[in-house]
């Protein structure tokens, strides 16, 4: 779905070090050396080095990675809250590491919002006017901002709260009013660092889950920084694997967990909970026998006793999924005579859509002992889960 | 074997140094002198002009609104006492060099605690030089505050405003360094400019911290202006000037307790600004 997106950040060849003498730094990085030699020799650290990306237009790209794999210093180089060594940042044709402090200032209004890990509310303004305040510094008048502040508020839920001091509410809604702040805000791109990695699990899965709605409905270029590979795998179109400054790999989360770059990302995605990524598409097979809407009930035997089944899906010649046939009702209606299956064809299955993730699978079993059918959005018969096969799937990508 | 080296003639450059600005700026110093003397006047006036219990009416509904029923009986009944001891007019004159003292001192303060806070350089000139201001005995201001502005309130003011100008700018600096890091990153990741984020950030965040340093400069200016009398300030720091060369302990502990009663008046009321601040 990302590929016919247009590019809205090029990230070329960005490196960073902390240090006063970068120069030595980045020579010693060229000749082949590591972080950990650089810092030896030259007391200067390699925060980043040589990162290259694009970020595309409505994405929600996930930098991840552990501390110190320098994430954070990756996300405040794009806006320049940390200036970069080297390297070229472009957004909408600007090279951001070369604007002087006016541009700076302009670039930072028009194309960046931040929403930060503890939320760094203004503690001495309401939640309106913590929402209002990028479109204040702006100079947008107090009709406009009011309105656009409200309005973010209400998208992140948080109607009725405008006068509560930020001390007033709980960490989740906290963290929401840091995310109306930035939306309210209306810039081109969403920088999130670590923005949930400070709330308890519960509420962590809700924010993502609304993340996510959100963004379906905003399309924002995101780009949000985490350490929790779980998260990463949840919401990313995109993620970007990050080690001791190095990109490791970039790809959607499928292909990370189906083909792990190297040894440290295979370690990565080792404790990651596979009946959560993995979805019925994995699981499915394809279906061995389907009857057609226009087959008499004696076909259908036949078919059911070729292929050793006791019930048979029925499709239309475009394989639109109409319902399944028991045997005993097809041996029923041969016997009475009948010349259609239309009577007895039954809806009583459970059907998914292909992206369902496994384990909600599992409850669908124990409800019925019947397979359970995949479909696609136009209710085509892609192919069938039996409970077998999710536990091989699952036994399988566990040794990977 | 006395080795014969020269005494290092310091307190003569000093005084040169003193004499050289007396002289170059003796416009602006009268001039400075006639504006002060002008504020001194017209703030006494004001206040002596209401009758005492008025004020003590109106220093009581200050305490009660900003702070507490107590704070109110209390500042009522202590400058009660001072009315009642005859020391209301000294009382008076000191009260006003203090505020006057405290306005001049915060208006300076406040820029150059700004500036410590913003600028590492100036912090590190400011820093000793606040050092060397509170660490020297305070008497001493007293002496060079003569040539420039004569005897009198002007020179109290002077001495004053030097002596209790530290904490305000001290205070003023950590407050706004104390600032918590990733709100400074907030304001600057929405493009604040720098004066957008030290007025709409950094200064009502450390305005506890800056009350608590204006707080400071309150009291040390009280301690100062009583000092001053010591070059013909008026106020309660005279009564117990009087009382010293008269010998009379008595006259002195009255004007003494004075003192304390306008001091506790004074800081209690300055915290309670700091506290219903805070708890906004």
């Amino acid at each position: 779905m990302s590929e016919s997106q247009t590019t809205k950040i090029q990230v070329r060849g960005l490196s960073k070090v902390f240090g006063s003498q970068p120069k030595k730094a980045l020579e010693l990085r060229d000749q082949g050396l590591k972080r950990p030699e650089i810092l030896e020799k030259t007391g200067q650290t390699l925060g980043l080095s040589n990162i290259s990306f694009d970020v595309k237009e409505g994405e929600l790209l996930v930098i991840m990675g552990l501390s110190g794999s320098g994430k954070s210093t990756l996300i405040r180089c794009l806006n320049r809250l940390i200036e970069p060594t080297e390297g070229d940042i472009i957004i909408d044709g600007e090279n951001i590491p070369k604007l002087n402090e006016k541009e700076l200032l302009q670039c930072r209004r028009r194309h960046f919002s931040m929403v930060f890990q503890n939320f760094a509310l203004f503690p001495h303004r309401t939640v309106q006017n913590n929402a209002e305040y990028g479109l204040e510094i702006r100079g947008v008048d107090k009709a406009e901002r009011t309105q656009k502040a409200r309005d973010a508020l209400k998208q992140v839920g948080l109607d009725g709260w405008e006068d509560a001091m930020p001390s007033q509410l709980s960490g989740g809604m906290q963290q929401r009013v840091g995310l109306a702040r930035a939306l309210a805000n209306d810039s081109s791109v969403l920088l999130m660092d670590e923005a949930f990695s400070a709330l308890d699990p519960l509420i962590r899965k809700d924010m993502q889950q609304e993340l996510l709605e959100l963004q379906h409905r905003m399309k924002k270029t995101t780009i949000f920084i985490t350490h929790d590979l779980d998260e990463a795998l949840n919401i990313g179109d995109r993620i970007i694997l990050l080690k001791d400054g190095e990109i490791v790999q970039i790809g959607t989360p499928e292909d990370i967990l189906t083909n792990p770059a190297d040894e440290y990302v295979a370690r990565f995605i080792e404790g990651v909970d596979m009946s959560r990524i993995l979805t019925a598409r994995h699981a499915m097979r394809p279906v061995r026998a389907t009857a057609r809407e226009d087959d008499g009930p004696r076909t259908v035997l036949r078919k059911l006793s070729e292929n050793g089944l006791d019930s048979i899906y029925v499709t239309t010649r475009e394989r639109k999924l109409l319902g399944l046939v028991d045997a005993d009702a097809a041996d029923q209606a041969a016997k009475d005579g009948e010349q259609s299956i239309k009577a007895i064809l039954h809806d009583d299955f459970p059907r998914v859509g292909p992206d369902e993730p496994l384990n909600n699978l599992f409850a669908m079993f124990n409800e019925k002992s019947r397979p359970i059918a995949v479909v696609d959005e136009n209710q085509r018969l892609l192919g069938v889960v039996v409970k077998g096969a999710v536990l091989a799937e699952l036994a399988e990508s566990g040794e990977r | 074997m006395a080795i014969d080296i020269p005494r290092l003639p310091l307190g003569d450059w000093i005084e040169g140094g003193l004499d050289y600005l007396t002289t170059q700026f003796s416009a602006v110093t009268r001039g400075i002198s006639h504006v002060t003397q002008g504020g001194i006047n017209s703030l006494n006036d004001a206040l002596m002009w209401m009758p005492a219990w008025s004020l003590i009416a109106l220093i009581a509904l200050l305490c009660w609104r900003m702070s507490s029923v107590r704070l109110a009986v209390g500042s009522a009944l202590g400058l009660a006492l001072i009315w009642n001891l005859g020391l209301w007019d000294p009382m008076i004159e000191s009260l006003t060099l203090v505020v006057i003292a405290t306005l001049v001192a915060v208006v300076i303060a406040l820029p150059l605690g700004i500036l410590a806070a913003i600028s590492n350089r100036f912090y590190a000139i400011i820093m000793p030089v606040l050092d060397f201001m509170q660490t020297m005995p305070a008497f001493v201001y007293l002496i060079p505050a003569i040539p420039f502005f004569g005897i009198g309130s002007v020179s109290a003011i002077f001495a004053t405003v030097i002596f209790s100008m530290p904490p305000a700018i001290r205070f003023t600096t950590l407050g706004i360094r104390q600032v918590p890091k990733e709100l400074i990153e907030a304001a600057d990741a929405f493009g604040s400019t720098r004066s957008q984020k030290l007025v709409k950030v950094q200064l009502p965040l450390s305005l506890p911290t800056i009350m608590a340093g204006i707080n400071q400069t309150i009291m040390l200016a009280l301690s100062m202006v009583v000092i001053a009398a010591m070059i013909g300030a008026d106020g309660l720091g005279n009564e117990v000037w009087k009382a010293i060369q008269r010998l009379r302990p008595g006259d002195g502990f009255e004007a003494g307790i004075a003192v304390v009663i306008l001091a506790m008046v004074l800081d209690r009321l300055t915290q309670s600004f700091r506290k219903t601040k805070k708890a906004q």
